[in-house]
């Protein structure tokens, strides 16, 4: 199989014009407004903003859980309605089955699509792999820790083989130490898989650490967002000159030093 | 690789490999003092555990023979076992079995799909919800009259009135454990495109499961109960007729023999569900 340059920029996303209002007790609440947005194939893109900026809604509606009420969302120039095996979520809990083992887990979206449970835990077993689970394939998840809780959710999240990881606060939930390691993890798995990620967070460092640019989304609705690129090599490191200046940068997007 | 394995927590039947030793240096020289530990702590347990009953029967058979109470009221234990080895009640056993048994898998049959179709389509449980509400608040005893004249005193109104009382623990824990179905698990499943009856499958069945056991425990209890009451009335034959007619012709080792085997029944089905729930429930947190 050779590999061409247009395939190589899969999991492209253009999203036009894109509004969601929500009805809460009866009054409208504008929560994303005439957003545009580009994000090339391949790309690591964070997305940040304030509580309330709308950030997760504008996953949600990527990921198709949400329907937008102007706007379209087109992936590879397609347009998209609805959830699709192109894209997977991982959510900040783990949202793992917790009667099935961790490679039963992995296996769940491969039986979704039609694999045989032979076949489909076959396959899930690279991906258990790839998050350093092997000895864990069948441990039930209430036996494991929050950060291998995450981890078999991303590896189920992989083993469909999407094009694009939309992650919201993936790693909100877990301890600042396991957050540090699982943030390296995530890079190295972004690199081997080649998937276009997008990761709502509300950790300023993490944007910077894992992503290629940073999108600053604003408060007022309908406001123009910033944008940081951050050109920084990988491994990055939280405490050299170039990250901090960014760090700095970032924080001062929000008024803060 | 860091892997955040001092976080976990393998359980006995953990698989896992990399489980730690915790407890100092395990090696030939403290095997048999291990040996010696498994031992004592068995023991230890079992004492624990049924000291108290074994305590009661000593006390129970010490105060019969020595006369503390009234061995006629009260006979000795061995008198109440030779009741039930060499006495008449195995056959009652069996009818009694058999009317509880059919009644219990009827209202499975009936609770459990109902119970799922119930909690599935909201709709239908909320236009059902009253009549079901009314049905359950009526005492089955209070209806039993009603279903001897319907039914007439034979087996059929016996088994329909124990029918009626174990139906609703298990359809109402069933709707409940369908609808508790958890909803950010279903939204995953729905990401990677799972339809309805896919979700329903692998996502709310085996998530009610838990609940329905409870339902299953509750209604096994409630068939014996409703069992002997059922045999007291209307019946010539059971377990539940055994004890009132032991009693009318003070045959009181052969009452307390049919009391005894009553309990055991109630015992043996619910360490039978019991069981059946650790193998299809292993993940969930053990429930008393």
């Amino acid at each position: 199989m050779t590999t061409t340059a247009s395939e190589s920029l899969r999991g492209e996303v253009t999203i036009r014009d894109l509004s969601k209002t929500f009805n809460i007790n009866g009054r409208a609440l504008n929560v994303l407004k005439g957003v545009n947005l580009h994000i090339r194939g391949g790309e690591c893109l964070a997305i940040v903003g304030a509580s309330g900026s709308g950030k997760t809604t504008l996953l949600r509606v990527l990921a198709g859980l949400e329907e937008a009420d102007e706007g379209r969302v087109l992936i590879d120039g397609e347009p998209v309605h609805g959830v699709g095996t192109e894209r997977a979520v991982i959510f900040q809990e783990p949202r793992l089955f917790p009667w099935r083992t961790v490679i039963e887990n992995v296996a769940f979206p491969l039986e979704v699509r039609g694999l045989s449970r032979d076949e489909a835990r076959r396959r899930a077993r690279r991906y258990v792999q790839l998050v350093g689970l092997g000895d864990f394939i069948e441990a039930y998840p209430a036996q494991l820790s929050g950060g291998m809780a995450q981890r078999v959710g991303i590896a189920r999240a992989l083993a469909i083989q999407p094009e694009i990881l939309l992650l919201d606060e993936p790693l909100g939930a877990l301890d600042a130490m396991t957050k540090l390691t699982m943030q390296e993890e995530l890079t190295r798995i972004w690199r081997e898989e080649k998937v276009t990620m997008v990761i709502v967070t509300h950790d300023l460092e993490e944007a910077i650490y894992l992503a290629d640019r940073v999108l600053v989304l604003p408060k007022d609705k309908g406001g123009r967002i910033r944008e940081i690129e951050v050109n920084l090599p990988r491994p990055r490191n939280r405490s050299e000159g170039g990250f901090v200046k960014l760090r700095e940068e970032l924080l001062g997007e929000f008024g803060l030093h | 690789m860091a892997l955040d394995i001092e976080q976990s927590y393998p359980l006995n039947n953990s698989p896992s490999k990399t489980g730690r030793l915790t407890s100092g240096q395990a090696g030939p020289a403290s095997s048999t003092g291990a040996l010696g530990r498994l031992v004592r702590g068995g023991v230890e347990g079992a004492v624990v555990r049924y000291g108290s009953i074994i305590a009661l029967a000593i006390l129970w058979q010490v105060s019969a023979t020595a006369g503390w109470v009234n061995p006629a009221v009260i006979p000795p234990l061995d008198r109440i076992f030779d009741a039930v080895v060499n006495g008449p009640l195995w056959r009652d056993v069996t009818i009694s079995l058999q009317r509880a048994g059919i009644a219990f898998a009827a209202a499975v049959a009936l609770g459990i799909p109902l119970g799922l179709f119930m909690g599935e389509i909201r709709i239908v449980e909320r236009a059902l919800d009253p009549i079901l509400q009314l049905l359950r608040q009526t005492s089955a005893l209070a209806l039993y009259p009603v279903f001897i004249l319907l039914l007439g005193l034979g087996e059929t109104s016996k088994v329909f009135v124990i029918f009626w009382a174990t139906l609703f623990p298990i359809l109402l824990a069933t709707i409940g454990g369908v609808k508790q179905a958890e909803p950010k698990l279903i939204e995953m499943a729905r990401v990677y495109g799972a339809r309805r009856s896919h979700i329903f499958r692998s996502v709310v069945l085996p998530g009610a499961l838990p609940q329905i056991f409870v339902g299953l425990r509750l209604s096994a209890t409630t068939a014996l109960l409703l069992l002997i009451a059922a045999e007291m009335i209307g019946a010539n034959s059971g377990l539940g007729f055994q004890v009132m007619n032991a009693q009318y012709n003070f045959q009181i080792p052969l009452m307390f023999g049919a009391i005894l085997l009553l309990a055991a029944l109630g015992l043996a089905a619910n360490a039978i569900l019991e069981t059946l729930q650790k193998r299809l429930c292993r993940w969930a947190p053990a429930k008393p």
